[in-house]
């Protein structure tokens, strides 16, 4: 079980009675099963939306369904990921950073490749199609870190679509050069100065937006969260990443890793690369949450490790919140993890006990950062450092004779700011930890 | 048997009017301030209030009442507070709903919510994120705590679930008059009559018709035919202009008052649907 600092108190767990953990457990042998009709997860996901989201809902759903039955649909999306987007990814065997660690061989998946310099592109280029499809002409996406503004700006651009996205005031001045790179592509970036003016705040004003405009618009959601279909469709989007990274393995080493390690803000890149190996009981599926300045202090992204089960976002799962049921504000240096809640499939992994999830702190974040870059030549973003940090620990304790899997979810270009901050890089001004040495 | 709300409509129906529904959160401008603006409300000819419970994502909520609940987050008002506020306007005799996101009740668990909503002298709530489908530990604990739980339609509602939705409400269902999000609007459109032309043919509960709506004059025209008339946003945006005006609470209440009588006069002349 989750450890929960002294502040937390124990959840109210009373709305819907939790089935054992062993029938969860079962039901997980079949993951095809997964989520139920009405978007379930075990206990978690459903849709908690208002009415006037539902019929839009149903419609999304049931456009879904046909297309990825439909051969065309599923051809135009390979034809944009492969010459569009640039999958496959590669993968990359990281021999200065596994001797350096000093553990298990470390292999990446390189989706700081992919066109628009993340894994978001995936998700983004499957929803934008869809919404043409379904004749809406308008997207509106939600951002933290901006990368998946950035995405979908780049797709609407693409495709023809007008495109609107929501962007905490804070995380605006934190991503500064995304903000201008989704203009640039034509974009409308609308700041939003509510609540704590990041990520969540983001997703409240889109919801606001397309309650409104449904009719004509699409809401383009850019992680494995949200009422159902958009925890399944996401996870379907970005399935491609296990799928191509589950090949190049067994390809390159002959047997499958011992562990796939990704970070985890929503939950997108990990519930991506943790699908395909799902049924691979052998290997160990570990998610990084975001520690901010470490769950003890308060200050942290980290919902399963410091949060409970609630209601937020149009989803059950797992969320930081008060004893009233307030959703509380998280911190992480990396804007892209900076969100109180997870996607619902991954409360239900962590549950059940197929995935298990880590808490990285904002210095081991950094750190890891700092020594990816300087061994293997590959800035990282932040979000991604996370999951390098974590795996480096896991890759000590599975020794030199283990492949450990970790999910480069994205590069770092964005993120050159911040680090200059943090290790003091820049002339004129001091870092947090100014002076430190970058390489930890 | 009959409860209060039940009876407010029967009798409100047996004068040929709609009821007026009145909403404020709970905590704002601080918890006494609020319990005084919906008393004052009460007594200028609101028939029923609507107590919204502050939360941290409102994400049906438009500006105005956003800011509100921010305000009364900040000033630390919790579900105690709201449960006090019920307790002190369900004194004046009105029937008193909560009107709240699933999640604090989902946190501080149904069945407690339930019993303490009730022995505040609560009549219900309005629970306008949770959906039928999710809604039965809810229904459960209503009916035990005789709490009526009234549900949302929409114009985007398909016939089966508006039969879906109607199927579980009790005291009255709730028409959301558009698509969007609480605040005032310059004049309520034509949905809100098809809609509760719409929610007729599958219950025989009250309608009552919400967003949009904050003059005299749209409060008549709502009345011709829905049998309730919620008004939210524009009783709200009284005590937040007073606020930052700094008019003093004396004025606030002023303003409450004035805008209650004139809604309240407006439900009672309805414009015939047909006009």
């Amino acid at each position: 079980m989750a450890t929960r600092t002294a502040a937390q108190p124990a959840p109210a767990e009373t709305a819907t009675a939790a089935p054992s953990v062993g029938a969860v457990r079962e039901q997980a042998e079949n993951w095809q099963a997964f989520p139920d009709p009405a978007g379930h997860f075990g206990r978690f996901g459903g849709r908690f939306v208002p009415e006037a989201l539902m019929a839009a809902l149903d419609e999304l759903t049931e456009a879904y369904d046909q297309a990825r039955a439909d051969e065309g649909f599923v051809a135009e999306l390979d034809r944009l990921l492969a010459t569009y987007a640039g999958r496959p990814t590669p993968l990359t065997d990281a021999h200065r950073l596994t001797e350096q660690v000093g553990g298990a061989r470390i292999l990446l998946k390189r989706e700081d490749l992919a066109h628009t310099g993340s894994h978001k592109i995936n998700n983004v280029l499957g929803q934008c199609l869809l919404a043409k499809r379904m004749g809406k002409t308008r997207v509106i996406a939600e951002t933290g870190a901006g990368q998946h503004g950035v995405a979908t700006a780049t797709a609407s651009a693409l495709l023809g679509l007008d495109c609107v996205v929501y962007m905490g005031e804070e995380d605006t001045r934190r991503q500064a050069l995304n903000v201008a790179r989704m203009r640039l592509l034509g974009a409308e970036v609308v700041p939003v100065a509510s609540g704590s003016r990041t990520l969540k705040d983001a997703i409240n004003e889109a919801m606001r937006d397309w309650v409104a405009t449904v009719e004509h618009t699409h809401y383009c959601i850019g992680s494995v969260m949200g009422p159902h279909p958009f925890p399944m469709m996401v996870r379907d989007f970005q399935r491609i990443i296990g799928v191509e990274a589950r090949a190049q393995v067994l390809d390159r080493t002959g047997r499958l890793p011992d562990a796939v390690v990704a970070c985890v803000g929503g939950g997108s890149n990990a519930m991506g690369i943790f699908h395909p190996f799902i049924p691979d009981t052998a290997v160990a599926l570990i998610g990084c949450e975001a520690g901010g300045d470490g769950v003890a202090t308060g200050r942290h992204a980290a919902a399963i490790a410091g949060g409970s089960a609630g209601v937020l976002h149009g989803m059950r799962t797992f969320l930081l919140q008060d004893e009233f049921g307030q959703t509380q504000v998280s911190h992480s240096i990396s804007a892209g993890l900076d969100y109180p809640g997870i996607g619902p499939e991954h409360a239900l992994l962590h549950e059940t006990g197929r995935a298990s999830y880590r808490v990285v702190d904002d210095a081991a974040a950094m750190a890891a950062l700092a020594l990816v870059a300087r061994t293997e030549g590959i800035l990282v973003a932040i979000e991604s450092a996370h999951a390098f940090a974590g795996a480096f620990d896991v890759a000590r304790e599975l020794g030199p004779d283990a492949t450990v899997l970790v999910n480069c979810s994205g590069r770092g270009d964005k993120d050159v700011d911040t680090a200059a901050r943090w290790f003091g890089l820049l002339d004129d001004a001091g870092g947090a930890a100014a002076g430190a040495d970058p390489r930890g | 048997m009959q409860s209060r709300l039940d009876e407010r409509f029967t009798a409100a129906r047996e004068e040929g009017r709609s009821l007026l529904v009145g909403y404020l959160p709970a905590g704002y401008p601080t918890v006494d301030g609020g319990i005084a603006a919906m008393r004052a409300m009460v007594a200028a000819g609101v028939d029923v209030v609507e107590v919204g419970l502050p939360y941290s994502d409102p994400t049906m909520d438009g500006p105005v009442i956003q800011d509100a609940a921010d305000a009364a987050l900040r000033g630390g008002v919790t579900t105690t507070d709201v449960l006090r506020t019920v307790e002190a306007v369900a004194a004046t005799g009105a029937p008193v709903l909560v009107m709240t996101y699933w999640n604090p009740i989902d946190r501080y668990g149904p069945a407690r919510f339930a019993a303490d909503l009730a022995a505040a002298g609560g009549a219900g709530t309005i629970t306008p994120d949770l959906p039928p489908e999710e809604s039965a530990p809810w229904l459960e604990a209503s009916a035990e705590h005789g709490l009526a739980p009234v549900f949302l339609v929409a114009p985007s509602s398909s016939d089966a679930r508006i039969r879906l939705v109607a199927g579980i409400s009790g005291g009255f269902v709730y028409a959301a008059s558009l698509m969007g999000v609480t605040g005032t609007r310059a004049a309520v459109g034509t949905q809100a009559a098809d809609l509760v032309a719409r929610v007729r043919t599958a219950t025989e509960l009250p309608v009552a018709v919400g967003l949009g709506v904050s003059t005299g004059a749209q409060a008549a025209k709502v009345a011709g035919f829905a049998d309730g008339v919620i008004v939210g946003s524009a009783l709200v945006k009284v005590l937040v202009d007073a606020q930052r005006s700094g008019a003093g609470d004396a004025a606030a209440l002023d303003g409450i008052g004035r805008l209650a009588a004139e809604l309240a006069a407006g439900v009672r002349t309805p414009v015939p649907a047909s006009a």
